[in-house]
């Protein structure tokens, strides 16, 4: 079945898929996932705030943002983001802005709404005595906060965070639809040139399918480690 | 800030030549919903099979049932989507293959099993924690009264597993229906591929994608309330605590 298929065109282009599209994947993967957990918790404290209008704004974005397709989501800002820069430079033109700074925009905002969602669950899991404890001990909100509440919290939902993480890891393939090059961008461009669809798509699913399947096996393990110790 | 907002757009025609803008974006809505809901029957019909399957006592069909949800878990949709749509015509027999490609409206058909695919693997995991939330005496009842395996997940199971995993599998239709938007790689007209060829032909960027986004939030909030109510429809009095 496999007679007339060339896999020799995989090996021939390998530094492009791996140092340039992996790397971006992975680049984006993570920066995304840094920005999102930091947007993601701020926005998990706002909707658990007891300051008027903050939970209503912070539910409505989170609600949007999870209502909306991601393809959606990254046209969206693939036209908004030079609007955006132009606005805060106070430019009259609409900026350009790299395609790389775009996706990144993109991926931290929309899965801002997915990890403050765990973040939410993961603050609400721990016992409002140590907050009062907290309180008595004369801190402040903020120091309860990031001594007492989120440390315990971001411990918690480890497991959690590292799968919306593999979740992310696998949306980042969509920049397709805006041309971007990563993994799967480069694979589908080799296909093309080379007339190797077959090959290459294949190829992209195995190296996928090995990255999450570890990763999300790495998951379990650490869960499992981490439910012995409670 | 430099843009011209023109909201009368939707009602000028579009080069489609079919009617406005506006109905152009409502035919694609159309084809997300069609296209969403077939691939979630066929979902619910595999994660049915699948995910029973993993908490059967035999230990080759959970195997089988284990590799088939990380096999569809762990690849992008969108790979799976060029798969189902690039590789599988040409690893077929050829004219296996042939029919495949010129079958008409390809695009639509794959999106439907692709989707179909990914969200049943999605529907079996839920599944499989709704079975294993229930108590294990229930299942040892069927049995002790006589019942077959078959009958005890048909009579005593899967009604109670199903009715406890009706919120997670609204998420999961939601999901679905959001999917589809991927479709539009491979060229299916849906609401965001119709709502990306307005934005080419009129120029007007934001107003399409305001429009699409109320009609994707509209749909949401719609499938959100039926499902509550189907939810209280079928709840179980006094069965959980909390109401």
């Amino acid at each position: 079945m496999f007679s007339n298929f060339d896999f020799d065109v995989i090996v021939r282009s390998f530094g492009y898929l791996f140092l340039e599209g992996m790397t971006f994947t992975l680049l984006l993967t993570g920066l995304a996932t840094l920005g999102g957990i930091a947007l993601g918790t701020l926005l998990a404290l706002m909707r658990l705030s007891s300051v008027p209008l903050l939970p209503a704004f912070a539910a409505g974005y989170v609600n949007l943002m999870r209502s909306l397709p991601l393809v959606l989501v990254i046209f969206w800002f693939y036209f908004l983001v030079p609007y955006i820069g132009a606005w805060l430079i106070g430019s009259s033109q609409p900026i350009a802005v790299g395609a790389f700074a775009s996706a990144l925009v993109t991926f931290t905002l929309f899965e801002a709404a997915y990890f403050s969602e765990i973040m939410r669950a993961g603050i609400q899991s721990i016992s409002r005595g140590q907050v009062a404890a907290g309180y008595a001990l004369g801190l402040t909100y903020p120091q309860v906060m990031a001594n007492v509440v989120l440390p315990q919290a971001f411990r918690n939902m480890l497991p959690v965070l590292l799968t919306q993480t593999i979740i992310l890891f696998q949306d980042t393939s969509l920049v397709y639809v805006i041309s971007l090059t990563d993994f799967l961008g480069a694979a589908a461009k080799v296909a093309q040139r080379d007339g190797r669809l077959i090959e290459m798509y294949l190829f992209a699913a195995v190296v996928y399918f090995v990255i999450s399947f570890a990763a999300s096996y790495l998951v379990k393990r650490l869960q499992a480690r981490t439910a012995i110790i409670r | 800030m430099n843009y011209n907002w023109n909201w009368g757009i939707f009602f000028e025609p579009s080069p489609e030549g079919v009617g406005t803008y506006l109905d152009t974006l409502l035919l694609g809505l159309r084809w997300t919903i069609t296209t969403a809901s077939l691939a979630w029957i066929l979902a619910l019909v595999l994660g049915l099979i699948v995910g029973v399957m993993r908490t059967l006592p035999s230990r080759t069909a959970q195997r089988f049932g284990g590799a088939y949800v990380e096999l569809f878990r762990n690849i992008p949709f969108l790979v799976q989507l060029f798969l189902w749509y690039f590789v599988l015509p040409e690893v077929l027999p050829p004219d296996v293959g042939l029919w495949l490609k010129n079958l008409p409206n390809a695009a639509f058909w794959t999106t439907f099993v692709a989707l179909g695919f990914y969200m049943s693997a999605r529907v079996a995991e839920q599944l499989r924690a709704g079975l294993g939330s229930l108590p294990r005496g229930q299942k040892l009842a069927g049995i002790a009264i006589g019942l077959t395996t078959a009958q005890t997940y048909r009579y005593i199971l899967l009604p109670m597993a199903f009715r406890i995993i009706l919120p997670p599998l609204t998420s999961e239709f939601l999901n679905t229906i959001k999917n589809t938007s991927v479709a539009l790689t491979i060229g299916l007209l849906e609401l965001t591929a119709r709502t990306r060829a307005m934005q080419e032909f009129s120029f007007q960027v934001f107003e399409a994608f305001t429009v699409a986004t109320i009609m994707y939030l509209l749909v949401n909030i719609l499938v959100t309330i039926s499902m509550r109510l189907l939810e209280r429809n079928v709840a179980v009095l006094g069965l959980t605590a909390g109401k």
